[in-house]
């Protein structure tokens, strides 16, 4: 890439809950921000545009947000950009927000992301208010039956997920779900929502907002010599497919594929499940993770159910997935793909506090979309040549 | 920062014939607007490296209703992709911004709206903060004429000028006009836009691919857009601040543009946005007739950008571009296009 570098070097994230009532809209991503700004010792002043990714306007009735919103987030005389990729839009979020930057364009921007599902109802808004929605839990359990078909993977890798990534948010102060017994005996007997998905292996439905700060290098190596490392970004793509037709694979989509060539590819990653330290990947049902683990490289066809069953994808293992606890822990919809691009950035920054993968220089962030469609990625290192 | 380092180009653009009412999909529409932008310029969907949707699901009455169009793209193999819940002019701002990267050369955008399918004094009070003024029902007719009340009182407009302008986009004439009954005062139905369902697609290239694809590329020399506060209350209505720093940033001041295509849906829009950008006499505004004449929603911004590039592919040397967004011209965009010899 003849791009020039650009880092994270601020990151913000409310504590996502069922309802958040006690904030409005904008109070809700103002949270988000501040932390953001103050983790990048940075105020709103320093902000020289906005970009806000939510996912549809119908799930809270604003048709928009981004104008009214444009006070709350401090953007007033400056560009205020909105983004809506489906369930991707908060990777893309902070792709496009990078872009900004990497064009030459702005020196600082921040990338905001946002759901208060509390608002409306979000399987109501999927039907577009027509009835007849399946929920996303409905329209994923036909690639999960698929996936477990072809790999033969035993039952109990769901209810590993499951029970992996809600310890995981144990150590997480900003995730939804603290289910303290959280166990495999507490999910398999879980009611069943989705054959073979159980009730606890899905995600919550959350309020919640995730702020980053983005800027150039200057920037970046400033901040790395006031002792805050900053997350370079290694390489980033966002790839979309057509919803559906003879041929495609959705529990291997091509998109997915394509982004996660474009992004090692970029970054001079050969060998995925050597190189990169930590994932964080958007899984809102618990076969997710094997799935997608097979589809972005990091485990071989067939292969991805396997390390999660000798825990390799647990905090403790080789290649932690979801240290933070993931969508399974808290799910506000726009913001969950931004989430997983910041809790990558914090990997490598050194600042996942009690959810800190040990030594973490390579991370990746991705966030997917409609039905197995949309797929954003990023890699972030915690040097800009971290292959020497 | 206006003037990107890499040259790029608007190379061609088509949009759909613009009906008060088509049964067509959007996903359909955008399938013809691409087809039409692109065969001209001897290429096919496989050359095409990025593309970015412009569309509302509010307009749409769906949600996630972009994911269809993916289909008018023709995504696959898969797209380097994006879509904004914007006007197309913003798809096209995002799609400069990625070309600038240098790594990919050809990107395509679009913006497509069905505003007949719904009722714009129901849809818009949802723009509209929640908490305070969504709950006004305000349709946009009110806001507008708020707008021109403060635009005549600063001695900007008077009806008979907004009447002209309409005459400029529609024909008529300005007696009869000013006889007819306020629709909301001092709006009269002359100065309000009609409803309009259609698509626009655009091709963006990068220097050198630009000038092999066609003979006068329209170089994008500046593009900025800002944002104002929400609530009109809070404005001087008989200003436009963000477009005023927009177009600086743009470098409109940098040399003197031919025409000038501005996405003004209401007449007194247009005289407040002339004088905002200090056009002169000598400036074209809105030859095309503007969104008075065709107003396709989530496209029209676009296709004042497609308008502006016309002027530079019939051999024009430099022309301005303007969309807007939300209540009272809250969001503003300035392109500028221009031509070398």
């Amino acid at each position: 890439m003849s791009t020039p570098p650009v880092a994270v070097v601020g990151v913000g994230q409310t504590h996502h809950k069922s309802r958040r009532l006690d904030v409005s809209f904008g109070g809700l991503v103002r949270e988000a921000v501040f932390r953001a700004l103050d983790d990048a010792q940075m105020s709103l002043d320093d902000i020289d545009a906005v970009v806000l990714g939510k996912a549809p306007d119908l799930f809270e009735g604003v048709m928009k947000p981004e104008l009214y919103l444009s006070d709350a987030l401090g953007a007033v005389g400056k560009p205020m950009f909105r983004v809506h990729t489906a369930g991707s839009v908060g990777g893309t979020t902070a792709i496009v927000a990078a872009s900004h930057v990497q064009a030459g364009k702005h020196r600082t921007v921040l990338a905001v992301a946002f759901e208060k599902q509390s608002e409306g109802n979000a399987q109501f808004a999927l039907g577009s208010g027509k009835g007849a929605s399946l929920g996303a839990g409905g329209a994923f359990a036909p690639f999960i039956r698929a996936y477990i078909q072809r790999s033969g993977a035993p039952e109990h890798i769901g209810w590993k997920v499951a029970v992996k990534d809600r310890l995981n948010a144990l150590k997480n102060p900003y995730a939804h779900l603290k289910i303290e017994d959280i166990s495999i005996e507490k999910v398999k007997a879980s009611p069943m929502m989705w054959e073979p998905t159980r009730f606890l292996e899905s995600c919550p439905s959350s309020d919640g907002a995730c702020a980053v700060v983005i800027t150039d290098e200057a920037g970046a190596n400033a901040a790395a010599a006031d002792g805050r490392p900053p997350a370079w970004i290694l390489a980033s793509s966002s790839r979309s497919e057509p919803p559906s037709f003879p041929g495609r694979d959705p529990v291997r989509p091509a998109a997915a594929l394509q982004c996660a060539a474009d992004v090692y590819t970029a970054a001079g990653i050969t060998d995925p499940r050597r190189q990169i330290d930590t994932a964080e990947l958007y899984v809102p049902f618990s076969w997710l993770e094997p799935i997608w683990l097979e589809a972005f490289g990091l485990a071989d066809v067939g292969e991805g159910w396997k390390l999660v069953d000798d825990g390799t994808t647990e905090l403790g293992g080789s290649l932690p997935v979801n240290a933070s606890g993931g969508v399974l822990s808290s799910n506000p919809i726009g913001a969950s793909g931004l989430l997983r691009f910041a809790e990558a950035a914090n990997q490598v920054r050194g600042a996942a506090g009690e959810h800190q993968v040990d030594g973490a220089k390579v991370a990746i962030g991705m966030a997917y979309g409609a039905n197995n469609q949309y797929f954003s990625t990023w890699a972030v290192g915690s040097s800009l040549h971290p292959f020497g | 920062m206006g003037a990107p380092s890499t040259d790029i180009a608007v190379i061609g653009w088509a949009q759909t014939p613009m009906v008060r009412h088509t049964d067509k999909s959007e996903t359909q529409l955008l399938m013809e607007a691409i087809t039409d932008a692109i065969v001209p310029l001897g290429i096919s969907r496989a050359d095409i490296d990025f593309t970015c949707l412009g569309s509302c699901d509010y307009i749409t009455g769906q949600a996630f209703s972009f994911v269809s169009n993916l289909d008018a793209i023709g995504a696959w193999p898969p797209k380097r992709d994006s879509h904004v819940e914007m006007d197309g002019a913003w798809a096209l701002y995002e799609a400069w911004l990625r070309l600038q990267e240098g790594d990919i050369e050809i990107a395509v955008v679009t913006g497509s709206g069905r505003s007949s399918t719904g009722d714009p004094a129901l849809i818009y009070p949802m723009e509209m903060d929640p908490y305070f003024l969504a709950p006004l029902g305000a349709d946009p007719l009110t806001f507008a004429a708020l707008q021109a009340r403060a635009v005549i009182a600063a001695g900007i407009a008077d009806e008979r000028s907004m009447a002209e302008v309409a005459v400029r986009a529609r024909g008529g004439d300005v007696e009869s006009l000013l006889a007819e009954e306020y629709l909301r005062q001092p709006l009269r139905r002359h100065d309000v836009p009609p409803i309009t369902d259609g698509a626009a697609a655009m091709v963006l290239a990068t220097g050198d691919r630009a000038r092999q694809l066609v003979e006068r590329p329209a170089y994008i020399t500046g593009f900025d857009h800002r944002t104002e506060c929400h609530n009109p209350s809070f404005r001087a209505l008989d200003d436009s601040p963000s477009t005023r720093i927009a177009a600086e940033a743009a470098g409109l001041r940098d040399a003197p543009v031919e025409v000038a295509e501005l996405q003004v849906a209401f007449t007194h829009e247009e005289l407040l946005l002339r004088q905002v950008l200090g056009l002169g006499d000598d400036v074209v505004v809105n030859r095309s007739g503007g969104a008075l004449r065709e107003n396709p929603i989530m496209a029209t911004g676009l296709c004042r950008v497609g308008h502006a590039a016309d002027h530079i592919f019939g051999g024009g040397g430099r022309a301005l571009a303007h969309a807007t967004s939300g209540p009272c011209l809250q969001q503003n965009l300035v392109c500028i296009l221009e031509g070398r010899s």
